[in-house]
């Protein structure tokens, strides 16, 4: 299954990676022999016990070679939460497209650069980096990655920086990316006492079948706040494979939210390191799945320091034969004291042929901590549907609204309210039909 | 009306409503009685259509209708109406998106053209005083964090913004205080009309002081064993169900 790939490396590694830094060279190559060595997770691996990747390594996608142009403005308004005035990076079939984005109009003191230009001509903003917050070694689609990365959004936010506008990059994929990968690896590094918003949507407008391979580090120097949202709304053919690996130091605040509604298959990873303290992190998500849908969920939250808090609220709405899976793991070290964690995932089954499952994990080294977790599993609240009934509300739009509700706590964290506003419409659209808020 | 004609009914196994009859007209107000188990909520909740209980016998009639053959939603839409002994809390949709879509199904159902939420709004102020809620307790989720003295208070807006024909209030009085009592039972009378009937489930004969009722029953085993009109209420307030009521074992 990775012969493939060791081809297409070949071929990459005597053309267009001729010419780059030594480091890359030598991280790519890194990658591609780990890669090699580990192959494709299989469901033995203990990370991918619920999540078969057997149609991604089957497929044999070749890597995307560029952008179409053929994508518009007018295209890309459904995605952009009715702000077209927000800066934007479009990255079209896995490449940058500069007629697209909008980086001059961010404001002072905050660089977005797409990665390939940072290689050819600023390797500066990512060489201390790159590579070195997401690790490799034991994880194959992050060494794939590492091999292939060809494009993606280097940020820097400038210390004391604070902006409230928030950067959207917008991963769009249309028919031409078909049968391709695009191996994606963005940078964001929130400078000391920053504060930011950063938007990763992976967007499709159609329905082919395409991988999506993305690795995005993260740095939150000390006193910075990053919030960092993540809409995946890919085609119901694509696959996708989305590792974030956020590292926090004293005082930082990393503030995560994952939508997941799209793929054939979708995994994302969210792993954050509180390497300092008095840091927080807040992990929420929600993914919504239907026919024979698979999505899946890993987060890690390391508290490797004392007096730091999580929080974590993932939920999931799943429907026809769809399987979701849950894997949340709290790892708190022997030093990390008055570790403060909460972690919670609450799933709804609205078939019978729905399937979730859900391993939140605690694993505690400390002894003066406080940490909850909790895993809920269940159906519509019969009484509640009997009540909404009993006032009138037909039997289906009684059901549609109680599963809408279920979804509304976890979105009503979303800080921008662009972005909740549009999740909330795109939540209640799919479950009431209807785009008024409730 | 109302003719309810021999019902039978349980939950899971257990019998609970075991052959009554009673006949409801419009204009009338009619309470039901009883000790604790006796079935009188039961009576309430199979007639709203309460999945968690089985019909087992008889017959309910409703404005000329077979009223079990309907769906929760077509009671109500024909004019049923229960408030709930406790009311259900429902995280995430605001009372007024609820008592919205509950009204609107309702006009829909009859045919008549739905409202927008201005418009609603508008309809809802008179309705708000009648209870006396604040328009704020509109924009918080159904029944959640509310008082017990606000959920009843908000099952008489329900009431008030729904105008069924027939009113079943199921225990409406139990954790009131005397002034949530008072305004609960107010909203009740300023509904009533000639072309409606309410009937009250109650343990207590103090809901009775305010609302007034042409015909007090007593239910005890799933049976009607007393009927009088509302000084059989005094009675029992003053005697207690004791008398009425034989031992379970001596009816089977």
């Amino acid at each position: 299954m990775t012969a493939p790939y060791l081809v297409d490396f070949g071929t990459l590694s005597n053309n267009g990676a001729r010419a780059e830094p030594a480091w890359l060279r030598e991280t790519r190559r890194d990658g591609i022999d780990r890669f090699a060595a580990l192959g494709f997770p299989t469901p033995r691996n203990e990370d991918w016990h619920f999540t078969s990747v057997a149609a991604i390594a089957e497929a044999k996608f070749s890597p995307l070679r560029g952008a179409t142009g053929q994508i518009t403005q007018a295209e890309l308004a459904p995605f952009t939460f009715a702000h077209s005035n927000w800066p934007v990076m479009v990255f079209v079939n896995g490449k940058y497209d500069a007629s697209l984005s909008t980086p001059a109009s961010l404001a002072k003191g905050i660089r977005a650069v797409d990665l390939s230009t940072a290689i050819r001509e600023e390797p500066t903003l990512i060489e201390p980096w790159l590579g070195k917050v997401s690790p490799a070694e034991d994880r194959s689609f992050s060494a794939l990655n590492a091999a292939f990365m060809s494009d993606g959004a280097v940020i820097h936010i400038a210390p004391f920086i604070e902006e409230a506008t928030p950067l959207h990059i917008i991963f769009v994929s249309d028919s031409n990316a078909a049968k391709g990968v695009a191996h994606l690896r963005n940078l964001i590094v929130a400078g000391h006492n920053s504060k930011a918003t950063v938007i990763e949507s992976y967007v499709s407008l159609g329905d082919s079948g395409y991988f999506t391979n993305a690795v995005t580090e993260v740095i939150v120097e000390p006193g910075a706040t990053l919030t960092h949202y993540k809409i995946q709304r890919e085609s119901q053919r694509a696959f996708h494979v989305h590792t974030i690996d956020a590292k926090q130091a004293h005082d930082s605040h990393y503030v995560s939210f994952s939508f997941a509604t799209g793929a054939a298959l979708s995994r994302t990873n969210i792993y954050t390191n509180l390497d300092g303290e008095g840091c927080g992190a807040t992990l929420n998500g929600l993914y919504m799945a239907d026919d024979e849908q698979h999505v899946d969920h890993q987060t890690n939250i390391i508290h490797s320091q004392p007096n730091c808090f999580s929080r974590e609220i993932y939920k999931g709405i799943l429907s026809g034969s769809a399987h979701g899976v849950f894997n949340g793991k709290v790892y708190v070290y022997p030093i990390a004291q008055k570790t403060d964690g909460k972690q919670t995932n609450n799933n709804l089954l609205l078939s019978a042929g729905a399937r979730i499952d859900t391993k939140p994990q605690l694993e505690i080294y400390a002894d003066d901590v406080r940490c909850t977790h909790g895993a809920t599993v269940g159906r519509l609240d019969e009484m509640a549907l009997f009540y909404m009934k009993s006032r009138g509300v037909s039997a289906d739009a009684a059901t549609r609204l109680l599963t809408y509700a279920f979804a509304a706590d976890v979105l009503e964290t979303i800080e921008v309210q662009a972005v909740r506003s549009e999740l909330e419409r795109a939540t209640l659209e799919r479950f009431t039909g209807a785009t008024s808020a409730l | 009306m109302l003719e309810i004609k021999d019902l039978y009914a349980k939950a899971g196994d257990r019998d609970i409503l075991r052959g009554i009859s009673l006949d409801v007209a419009p204009g009338e107000v009619h309470a039901i009685m009883g000790p604790n188990g006796s079935g009188k909520s039961t009576l309430a909740q199979v007639l709203a259509g309460n999945p968690a209980y089985e019909v087992t016998g008889g017959t309910v009639t409703f404005q000329g209708n077979d009223l079990l053959a309907l769906q929760p939603e077509e009671r109500a839409q024909q004019g049923v109406f229960l408030a709930f002994q406790y009311p259900i809390e429902i995280p995430g949709v605001s009372n007024a998106y609820f008592l919205r879509s509950a009204f609107n199904s309702i006009r829909a159902a009859r045919g008549q053209e739905e409202v927008d939420p201005i418009e609603f709004l508008d309809y809802m102020e008179k309705k708000l005083e009648l209870v006396d809620m604040d328009v704020e307790m509109l924009s918080r989720s159904v029944n959640m964090g509310f008082s017990g003295g606000e959920k009843k208070r908000n099952e008489i807006l329900q009431m008030a913004v729904l105008e069924p024909k027939l009113a079943l209030l199921d225990e409406t009085d139990s954790g009131l205080d005397i002034d949530a009592l008072r305004i609960v039972a107010n909203g009740v009378n300023a509904l009533k009309r000639p072309d409606n009937a309410t009937v009250v489930v109650t343990h207590y004969q103090r809901l009775l002081n305010y609302i007034v009722p042409d015909f007090v029953h007593v239910l005890a085993h799933g049976r009607i064993v007393k009927s009088g009109d509302k000084s059989l209420a005094l009675e029992l307030e003053a005697k207690g169900y004791d008398w009425l009521v034989e031992p379970q074992g001596a009816v089977a």
